[in-house]
């Protein structure tokens, strides 16, 4: 059974936290991600979880975090200047394996910017913003069902992988309104315990470590510092050091063909459209008006860890043209897997969407 | 503390500890533990967690689940603690530049929202773990390596801050008065609400050496002949009498029962 309605992206972001089992949320009020904790202030407390309202987006991260150890699904959800507030504690959940789940519907920036305006100008900071290396997941949407869809997916992936994941949406899409289905159940991949006689921080074959949560009689040490597998700090042995951060960086890694999630439409195309959130929409639209043309389109529905590998589906590809709300975020990663082949980032700025008509002017422009 | 407490509730493993010989953190620690295994509570159902700074490693010395996150942060880490699974007892130890520096505006609103936890900061008056830079805690005229002319900024009185932002229950001792100590953090515990416990400590190392008390027991000596009970500071002032400028208070601030979140049903 599922339900249908009609609701907006923000609101469907909360229905599908609380349809995968969020029950902690703590975040800090800002424009446009603001309806998430409204709502999640309104309905968790009938579920039996917990909302909280933190003195800043710096407390709001670290109380996920915190809940978390306890075996909370926990996340918060902010936009821009929140989210680079929260920046040092997100590498301490890298470093600390700490499922969670972060949800920055992006506005315009620099600065506090175009606070109602869309953009997705937080794309590499989500990839690279912590110090230190690290590799994370970043899922994006561009219509309200996968608002609902991929933020369950993003509390999965949190929970299969021990990383913080992030809903790397925006104004546009967190403040549409669409028709959605919405299932009486949804898949939930649950944390792995701790077998029994293996370390605090002993990776498994698949590089992650059981999750020893709190009050359960594991005794966990966890702290941010460079630590060994019982989970003291060590933090001034260099092969424990890149033995560690490796493992981090290569549990996702490795993964990431099998972690992506991808539209690929007319593969034999040899003009493609690399997007992902709403230029998506409007990349969409350029193909249904004009089927004649065999325009090739890629739609990213997790950007981080980047899927490469699904630019070698374009076979007969020339040109990547990559339409997105910054001045070439993305572009700069297409960038950097392909050879022989012309990207051209469409960067846009101010807020508004890419309009079908300027995105078809550059194909035609192209061939 | 009896050979049994001690092998309970430390990590045999983790021993030696990296504080300084002198340091006043090894008391505050024991004096801890003293009062949470007198509570009766189990290892699996306590949660020790901290920020960064010497003080801050304490809990990494101790059997049970913890948390040692980043510099200022611990209060905001232990209300998710404490909230999402409010049958944890929570513990948090800090410094007095993790407690109100980076970590002021936690501290307030954690006081605010009268969160049931227990708090013990260290107070050494300086930043220890960074080599001795001057923090909100530095007596005016104090030398650290950041105010070398000696302090000049008023200090924070963190029992007093705690007292106004709302928790529960406050006290101040120090390293010297040990029994005190336990007293008060076992009220701690036991009080709903917000729990805090300043522990004014030596810091042979960072503080003692450049302040003329290089020898541990000249700052222990120190803290005794300045500490002054509040009950006397009040006593004084009722009399119209002067009190001496570097004297500080000790004592219990204030015990009360203000409704208090993440208090277990
Ligand atoms: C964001 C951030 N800023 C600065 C530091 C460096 N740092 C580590 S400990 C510390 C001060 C510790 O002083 P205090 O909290 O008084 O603890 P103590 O070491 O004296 O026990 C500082 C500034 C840090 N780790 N993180
Ligand atoms: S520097 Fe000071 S606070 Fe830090 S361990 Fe040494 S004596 Fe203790």
């Amino acid at each position: 059974m599922t339900t249908l309605e009609f609701m907006q992206g923000n609101a469907a972001c909360c229905e599908g936290a609380l349809a995968a089992g969020c029950n902690f949320f703590g975040g800090y009020p800002i424009t446009p991600s603001t309806e998430i904790a409204e709502r999640m202030a309104l309905k968790m407390p009938k579920k039996g979880g917990v909302f909280i309202q933190m003195e800043d987006e710096i407390a709001s991260i670290g109380a996920v975090i915190g809940a978390s150890w306890t075996g909370a699904r926990a996340m918060t959800a902010t936009s821009g200047p929140g989210f680079s507030l929260m920046m040092e504690n997100l590498g301490y959940a890298v470093m600390t394996e700490t499922p969670c789940v972060v949800v920055n519907i992006q506005r315009g920036g620099p600065s506090t910017g175009q606070p109602t305006m869309s953009a997705q100008g937080d794309m590499l900071q989500c990839r690279f913003g912590s110090h230190g290396d690290i590799s994370t997941i970043a899922l994006v949407p561009s219509t309200v069902q996968e608002m609902f869809d991929l933020t369950v997916k993003s509390f999965n992936l949190a929970d299969r992988f021990r990383v913080p994941t992030f809903l790397m949406s925006d104004e546009t899409i967190g403040h549409m309104r669409e028709k959605i289905s919405i299932p009486d159940s949804v898949e939930i991949i649950p944390r792995k315990e701790p077998k029994p006689g293996k370390l605090t921080y002993e990776a498994e074959d698949d590089m992650i470590p059981g999750f020893p949560t709190f009050g359960k009689g594991y005794r966990a040490h966890v702290t941010g510092l460079t630590h060994n597998e019982r989970g003291y700090p060590e933090a001034t042995n260099p092969e424990l050091h890149e033995a560690l951060v490796r493992r981090l960086v290569d549990k996702i890694e490795s993964k990431r063909h099998e972690i992506a999630d991808y539209d690929a439409v007319n593969t034999d195309a040899e003009t493609v459209f690399v997007t992902y959130g709403p230029s998506t929409r409007a990349v969409r639209q350029v193909l249904h008006d004009h089927p004649e043309e065999n325009i090739g389109h890629l739609n990213l529905r997790i950007v981080w860890p980047f899927p490469e590998d699904t630019l070698k589906l374009f076979t007969n590809a020339k040109t990547f043209i990559v339409p997105e709300l910054n001045l070439g975020q993305m572009a700069r990663e297409v960038q950097r897997h392909v050879t022989g082949q012309q990207v051209i980032p469409m960067g846009r700025l101010g807020g508004t969407i890419h309009s079908p008509d300027e995105l078809y002017e550059k194909v035609q422009e192209v061939a | 503390m009896s050979t049994e407490t001690y092998e309970k509730w430390y990590r045999q493993d983790r021993l030696p500890h990296i504080y300084c010989t002198g340091c006043g953190n090894g008391t505050v620690m024991n004096c801890t533990i003293k009062a949470v295994d007198a509570m009766g509570w189990e290892i699996d159902d306590t949660v020790f967690v901290s920020g960064i700074g010497c003080s801050s490693r304490a809990p990494g010395y101790i059997t049970t689940d913890s948390l040692h996150t980043t510099h200022g942060r611990a209060l905001a880490f232990a209300t998710g603690v404490k909230m999402a699974n409010p049958d944890l007892h929570v513990v948090v130890f800090t410094g007095d530049g993790d407690l109100s520096a980076i970590g002021g505006n936690h501290f307030i609103h954690a006081c605010r929202r009268n969160i049931d936890m227990t708090v013990i900061c260290m107070n050494n008056m300086i930043y220890g773990m960074t080599g001795g830079q001057g923090s909100p805690c530095t007596p005016v005229g104090k030398i650290s390596t950041t105010t070398p002319y000696g302090a000049t900024e008023p200090v924070f009185d963190l029992a007093e801050l705690a007292v106004a932002a709302g928790a529960n229950y406050v006290a101040r001792w120090t390293s010297y008065h040990v029994a005190e100590l336990i007293k008060a953090i076992g009220v701690g515990l036991e009080t709903p609400g917000l729990s805090f416990i300043e522990a004014m400590v030596q810091c042979p190392t960072a503080y003692g050496r450049r302040n003329k008390l290089r020898q541990v027991g000249e700052q222990v000596e120190y803290m005794r002949s300045h500490a002054m009970l509040l009950a006397k500071k009040h006593r004084l002032e009722e009399q119209g009498k002067e009190i001496p400028e570097d004297m500080f208070t000790v004592g219990e601030f204030i015990r009360r029962y203000r409704p208090a979140m993440g208090v277990p049903k």
